[in-house]
């Protein structure tokens, strides 16, 4: 319990120190808001009187103090480019990340890990190199080919599913499934073979162990020897994995997002930042940061729980 | 073989088999003709346009940073945006003329200086409110503030005072302006109850489609005005704008029947997506032009034969052909072309000529070291590709040319408008005077070529002045041919709107006053 507790507080301080990093990484840029905001428009005058209203002529602690506060109760502020409140708009979009993700993630982890164990089960064999082969050739392909040839086939040929994934309230649950299926299989193409190559690895390399080759010899099948033995000892490698693609989902989508023209957090990340709003870059920053460390966080409690020698220290 | 006829000829009414193929197939069915020619023409009649459904149009150019406010569109998208929920005073119609739209007539002193816009009366807008010539001052007021950041604060500088006498708005020129009726089309312009001052972003107007769903940078839901005062536009009951700013998924959308309407269809896979089942590409001539550009009073390009021998160097039909795939036009060296109103079409064109170039290249006197050519593929589609065959088509009449690659960061505010030879692109504008205001007059801030001629900026000024209009044109060609044989442009061609229409469009028409009819698809389409 200790270790783990350890752990969260040390995701806590790592998101904390990113939240400087964000903060000083927009101070050092060139211009202040108030430049941003006034562009090509700007007179010394009208600077002035922004950063007195903005209040840019405090000292930078205290403005950071004061948006990392207003950030924990929910208070993004507002956007320069279209004065929209940035934590109900980034909401909207947040949500249909999370939605596009978690179907993703529901067809693709099952299906990572237990291909992963067919392949680690026929080791060497066809089985092995078919599972392999396929899904090594989807990572390798760039996503918005794989999404392309997805659209092709399955939108324009037979037009199974929409090519485009728009979602909006009034839709039910299954018109928008509907909607991202394209999507999702391209997600689930992308993800595979990171998770399924791990499993194997991590299930193979356990196979070598003493305790293993003792179950063979008490005439365990190999399908119970993974399962019972194998499996549970090569969890925190695998988790590990998952975690990583898991945060991938959510924050590194935006290809996929483009093509599909899905209205995610990636593409209103990208299309502020052309636009140097740095409120919303800074919010989309720390939003990033606490998805990618808070999974991690998990995969490590998840480790240490799975790990008797962690869990019981002496 | 009756239904089969009648299925011909309602065909045929929509202009989707000639009328000569129908006789043809007539003829071989038993029909007479007369009788053919009969059926025809009842068949265009009874061929009106079918009210409701739900129109989709896929575009480029939309982002999550969008507004609704008219003052701040700069995109395709919010242009099309603004022509769902608003009206205009008057627009540009298709022939280059003048329709009226929120103003029921306009009139102007003979001296063309003071405009009179009398308002249509019992328009509403979306909110109830009655459009009143109060609400064309506020909008118009909006637009001159520098505050608003409007794309049409351009226009309104040359307004002197504006005033409003019942159900009359007036606007008095600091200099008289013959067409200010064309200015005030601006799509900017968009008519708002007390001019947008107190929610510019609201996205109410007089037009014909409601606000339903905002979401800007993916779909935005508009659905039909019930109290819109024109019964001749807007036929479908719902309007949706999805943003799809990749080009392959805005082609793969149209072929898969997720939307009828796709804008910016590469000429390069024109072709093929026009071969594809339930699909064609329409293309229509604008005013938008691909140029290099020299400045004319920088060495070596001071000098005119130089100029002229660059000039005679580029193959203009093989741009055409090559960078445009045929989706385009030659230019001849002046930024006016047939989409303008009162274009001279008997100025010569200027053709590819090798040995009269080399002539030029040897009377101006250059060294003969490397003309430097900057460029960047932001330039316009295709533009390194163009450098490329110009270098070729110049190294034939013996002018070397050196290209050099720009990035496109940068290349805007860097290198157009501040080296002396590079790449560029003009969206051009409605009319003549406004082109040409905008780039070519001395005092111009986007004079980027240089070009400073006293006969030209004086022909121009009185020009805008002369409401004669077989007096303008001629001024307008006189302009034309200075420009074509001083001038710092070099105008190899005029790119078409390209758009992809579903076959379930029907009643499309073509309008090169911009992409998607100038915008008015949604109003005047309508769907099988």
């Amino acid at each position: 319990m200790k270790l783990v507790s350890q752990r969260i507080a040390l995701g806590l301080v790592l998101i904390l120190a990113i939240s400087v990093l964000i903060f000083a990484g927009t101070e050092i840029l060139p211009g202040d808001v108030a430049q941003s905001i006034l562009g090509q428009s700007a007179t010394p005058e009208a600077l002035a009187n922004l950063r007195e209203e903005l209040g840019l002529n405090e000292p930078a602690l205290s403005r950071y103090l004061d948006w990392l506060f207003s950030a924990l109760q929910g208070d993004l502020g507002t956007a320069l480019t279209n004065g929209k409140d940035i934590a109900s708009s980034i909401a909207g979009r947040l949500g249909n990340t999370l939605f596009l993700a978690f179907w993703a993630a529901i067809i693709a982890v099952p299906l990572a890990l237990t291909l992963g164990l067919v392949a680690a089960r026929y080791a060497g064999r066809w089985p092995d190199k078919l599972i392999s082969g396929v899904t090594l050739a989807t990572i390798s392909l760039p996503e918005f080919v794989v999404g392309y040839i997805v659209m092709y086939i399955l939108a324009v040929n037979y037009r199974l599913f929409p090519s485009t994934s728009v979602i909006y309230d009034s839709m039910s649950l299954w018109e928008k499934l509907n909607a991202i299926a394209l999507p999702v299989i391209v997600l689930v193409l992308v993800v595979l073979a990171h998770m399924m190559r791990m499993t194997r690895a991590a299930i193979l390399n356990v196979m070598q162990s003493p305790y293993i080759e003792t179950a063979e010899l008490k005439g365990l099948k190999p399908a119970a020897i993974i399962a019972r033995h194998a499996f549970p000892n090569a969890v925190a490698p695998v988790v590990n994995v998952v975690m990583l693609n898991l945060a991938y989902l959510v924050v590194g989508v935006v290809v996929v997002e483009v093509v599909f023209v899905y209205p995610g957090i990636g593409q209103y990340l990208v299309d502020h930042v052309s636009k140097r709003d740095v409120p919303v870059v800074q919010a989309c920053g720390l939003i990033f940061a606490a998805v990618y460390i808070s999974l991690n966080i998990l995969a490590d409690v998840v480790s240490i729980l799975t790990n008797p020698r962690l869990r019981h220290p002496k | 073989m009756n239904d089969e006829i009648k299925y011909l000829a309602g065909r045929a009414a929509q202009g989707r088999v000639s009328r000569r193929a129908f006789m043809g197939r007539a003829a071989a069915l038993g029909i007479s003709a007369g009788m053919a020619g009969n059926m025809l023409a009842s068949a265009v009649s009874a061929q009106g346009a079918v009210k409701g459904g739900t129109l989709r149009i896929g575009s480029v150019g939309g982002e999550s940073t969008n507004s609704l406010d008219p003052a701040l569109a700069a995109s395709q998208v919010p242009y099309h945006n603004l022509n769902q929920f608003g009206e205009t005073l008057v627009e540009v119609k298709a022939d280059g003329s003048i329709g009226h739209r929120l103003a029921e007539s306009v009139e102007s002193t003979p001296d063309a200086k003071t405009w009179m816009f009398k308002m249509r009366s019992g328009v509403e807008f979306h909110n109830g409110k009655t459009v009143t010539a109060e609400d064309a001052m506020r909008t118009m007021e909006r637009h001159s503030n520098d505050d608003a950041q409007s794309g049409a604060l351009g226009i309104m500088r040359g307004i002197e005072s504006m005033k409003v006498d019942g159900d009359v708005f007036s606007v008095t020129l600091s200099t008289p302006n013959a067409d200010l009726p064309y200015l005030l089309a601006d799509y900017h312009l968009q008519i708002q109850p007390d001019g947008g001052f107190d929610d510019p972003a609201a996205g109410i107007g007089a037009g014909a489609y409601m606000l339903e769903a905002n979401e800007p940078g993916a779909r935005h839901l508009w659905k039909k005005n019930p109290n819109y005062w024109d019964d001749s536009r807007g036929h479908v009951d719902e309007v949706e704008i999805l943003v799809i700013n990749d080009a392959t998924a805005r082609m793969a959308a149209l072929q898969s029947g997720q939307v009828h309407i796709v804008n910016r269809v590469d000429p390069k896979v024109a072709q093929l997506l026009g071969r594809s089942p339930g699909v064609q590409v329409v293309n229509v001539g604008g005013p938008g032009h691909y140029v290099f550009i020299m400045h004319c009073d920088t060495e070596p390009f001071a000098n005119n034969d130089l100029r002229m021998a660059l000039k005679l160097a580029i193959n203009r039909q093989e741009m055409v052909d090559k960078i445009l795939n045929g989706y385009g036009t030659v230019g001849n060296d002046f930024p006016i072309n047939a989409a303008y109103p009162l274009f001279d079409d008997s100025i010569p064109q200027r053709e590819y000529d090798p040995a009269a170039a080399a002539e030029y290249y040897k009377k101006s006197g250059h060294d003969g070291s490397p003309i430097v050519l900057r460029v960047a593929d932001g330039a316009f589609p295709g533009a390194v590709e163009a450098a490329q065959l110009y270098q070729q088509s110049a190294a034939a009449a013996g002018i070397p040319l050196e290209i050099k690659r720009e990035p496109n960061d940068g290349y805007w505010s860097d290198v157009w408008n501040v080296q002396p030879f590079c790449a560029s692109y003009w969206g051009g504008r409605p009319v003549q005077d406004q082109m040409y205001s905008t780039a070519y007059l001395s005092t111009a801030d986007w004079n980027d070529t240089r070009f400073k001629n006293p006969q030209f900026d004086e022909l121009l000024l009185s020009a805008r002045a002369e409401l004669d209009l077989g007096k303008r044109k001629g001024i307008y060609s006189e302009m034309a041919h200075i420009m074509r044989d001083e001038g710092g442009l070099i105008c190899p061609m005029f790119n078409d709107y390209v758009d992809g229409l579903s076959d379930k469009v029907q009643g499309w028409e073509k309008d090169g006053t911009g992409e998607l009819m100038g915008g008015r698809a949604s109003q005047v389409v309508w769907l099988a």
